[in-house]
């Protein structure tokens, strides 16, 4: 009974959660993957198309909200979604029109367009401030728990809870269904095996009659889909606020780099990979411990690796160790 | 009026001063013509002036009897001409088939005739056509590049030194596919390094020397020619 106490709580407190946080890393990374694979430069602006992206949704479930629509026991954002997607897009391709298409002419540098793009970031970032204000919103509401902790007790007679919300639900399902259309669309469609001929050989792809323009276009617009979506179930699974974005910049790197940089495989891996070290590394083992522990033995501390403030701190400890190690990432992809 | 009627060519990169210097290159229908000549001579430069990659600063280019001159690449690719150039020339991380299908990218019709006809002249690619194209050998990488090529139906096709880097055996192998490819009906006009067994197969030969014409004539004539084969040929 100890032990399935300690499973379920570990469940509960590490493995739900950190999917959760993983698929929405994934899908950012997946984000700056692609960008990269097409533009080759690392985009510091996708956290605050994100926030953008997530900003749109959270005005349109608003609306919806204020005139009585409602997506039952789902949250009302998945309604809105599509509003939120295309205005990413709009700006998206606006960027790319005012700002990255006069240096793609130019053939500037990758570090220059790295550069450009946090110009863009700050932008962007400004623009969102300016138009929800820096504070916090609620994004979620409809059914919150899909299993509550207290009817999970009921139902098996066990002391810990497992609890299953929604978003949880809804993030990694959401996740799955979008690097499936990803994969799809680049392995089976001739838009997507152009975006990869283009990705893999630019000036073949050029003789090959692939318009460069039309290439950035999808790319810019997979992108701001990605940023959208990931950024508008984060928003669900915690809640909405512009200054987080900023900080989720380095984790998100983080996952692309680690997964291999340029690598859609590689993103999703590192997603996950940054999202279970950095809860599995912050997470207080004691109770955990107490349940598997013979007798009725507990552990003084707390036994917490670190402490929650250097979440952070942890991606960008796992980014400089593979950088070191294996600077290609766990699928050999470029080098930055 | 030839096929290809290239004359008075005269350009370099970028704003660099001129590789070639009122240059000319023909091809008749159907025939192959070997452009040979040193190291720096300006045979890959005269390539891609005529295929549009650089800017010609004098010179007229007429295919087909059409003034092609002003035209980019890609409509070039559209009148009938297609270009395999010497390095980088498949998408590496992609399979062999997709590598044809990418090649046949500006065309809207059904393309499997032409993806059957590719792997009949070069039947070791049906058997890695899901393989990657950077997973492959030299002599094999060529034969994608090739065919990637032909995925257009070309009138013309363009070659710059398709055996650089190949096995000498394999050399032999791809000058007989060209020569099948000519007989099909596709004119080939190639750049080489290895002068001699290219210009035995070439209807018509050009010798660059500084971006200059030196030596033009038969394959054969070339061959025979004595200053050619002292200066040119190792004696």
């Amino acid at each position: 009974m100890d032990f399935l106490n300690a499973i379920v709580l570990f469940c509960n407190f590490v493995l739900v959660p950190a999917t959760t946080y993983g698929a929405q890393l994934a899908l950012g990374a997946l984000g700056i993957t692609v960008i990269y694979r097409i533009l080759r430069f690392a985009n510091f602006a996708h956290s605050e198309l994100m926030s953008w992206g997530a900003m749109l949704t959270l005005f349109m479930t608003w609306y919806l909200q204020s005139v009585g629509i409602h997506a039952g026991p789902l949250p009302t954002a998945l309604l809105a979604l599509p509003v939120g997607i295309l205005g990413a897009i709009a700006m998206a391709l606006t960027t790319e029109r005012t700002v990255y298409r006069f240096y793609r002419k130019q053939r500037a540098s990758s570090i220059t367009f790295a550069i450009v793009s946090v110009g863009v970031m700050f932008v962007m970032a400004g623009l969102t401030r300016f138009m929800i204000g820096p504070g916090e919103q609620v994004m979620a509401d409809g059914q919150r728990f899909l299993i509550k902790a207290v009817e999970f007790k009921r139902m098996t007679g066990l002391d810990e809870g497992l609890a299953i919300k929604t978003t949880q639900v809804i993030t990694i399902a959401a996740a799955i269904a979008m690097a499936g259309f990803l994969f799809w669309f680049l392995y089976r469609t001739r838009s997507g095996k152009a975006m990869r001929a283009f990705s893999d050989n630019e000036d073949l792809a050029l003789l090959s009659g692939i318009n460069p323009d039309r290439i950035v276009a999808i790319a810019w617009i997979l992108a701001a889909i990605l940023a959208t979506l990931s950024g508008t179930l984060y928003g669900l699974d915690k809640s909405y606020k512009p200054f987080v974005f900023m900080q989720l910049l380095l984790p998100i790197f983080a996952s692309a780099i680690v997964g291999g940089i340029g690598q859609p495989v590689g993103a999703i891996l590192g997603g996950f990979v940054i999202a279970y070290s950095e809860v599995l590394l912050t997470y207080a083992y004691r109770k955990f411990v107490t349940y598997l522990a013979p007798g009725d033995w507990k552990p003084e501390g707390l036994l917490q690796l670190l402490s929650t403030d250097y979440k952070f701190a942890i991606s960008f400890i796992i980014l400089v160790i593979v950088l070191l190690i294996r600077p290609t990432g766990i699928i050999r992809g470029k080098l930055l | 009026m030839s096929f290809l009627d290239a004359t008075g060519m005269s350009g370099g990169y970028g704003t660099g001063p001129d590789i070639i210097h009122d240059c000319d290159l023909t091809v008749e229908a159907g025939e192959i013509a070997v452009v040979v000549g040193p190291n720096g001579a300006g045979k890959s430069t005269a390539m891609k002036g005529i295929f549009g990659m650089i800017h010609l600063r004098e010179g007229k280019i007429l295919f087909n009897d059409r003034d092609i001159t002003a035209l980019p690449p890609s409509d070039r690719v559209l009148e009938g001409m297609a270009f395999v150039p010497q390095n980088n020339n498949v998408f590496p991380s992609m399979s062999v088939e997709e590598n044809l299908e990418m090649g046949a990218f500006i065309r809207t019709d059904n393309i499997s005739s032409t993806i059957t006809q590719v792997f009949e002249l070069f039947p070791i690619l049906k058997d890695k056509r899901k393989q990657m194209a950077g997973e492959l050998s030299g002599g094999q990488r060529q034969q994608v590049a090739i065919g990637r090529a032909l995925m257009t139906e070309p009138r013309l096709l363009m070659l710059d030194e398709p055996t650089a880097g190949v096995a000498p055996i394999v050399m032999q192998d791809l000058f007989k596919r060209i020569q099948d490819i000519t007989a099909s009906g596709v004119a080939v006009l190639m750049v080489e390094q290895n002068a001699r067994q290219a210009l035995a197969i070439a209807d018509r030969g050009f010798v660059l020397v500084q971006g200059k014409n030196r030596f033009t004539d038969q394959g054969k004539g070339l061959l025979a020619n004595p200053e050619v084969q002292r200066s040119f040929l190792g004696g």
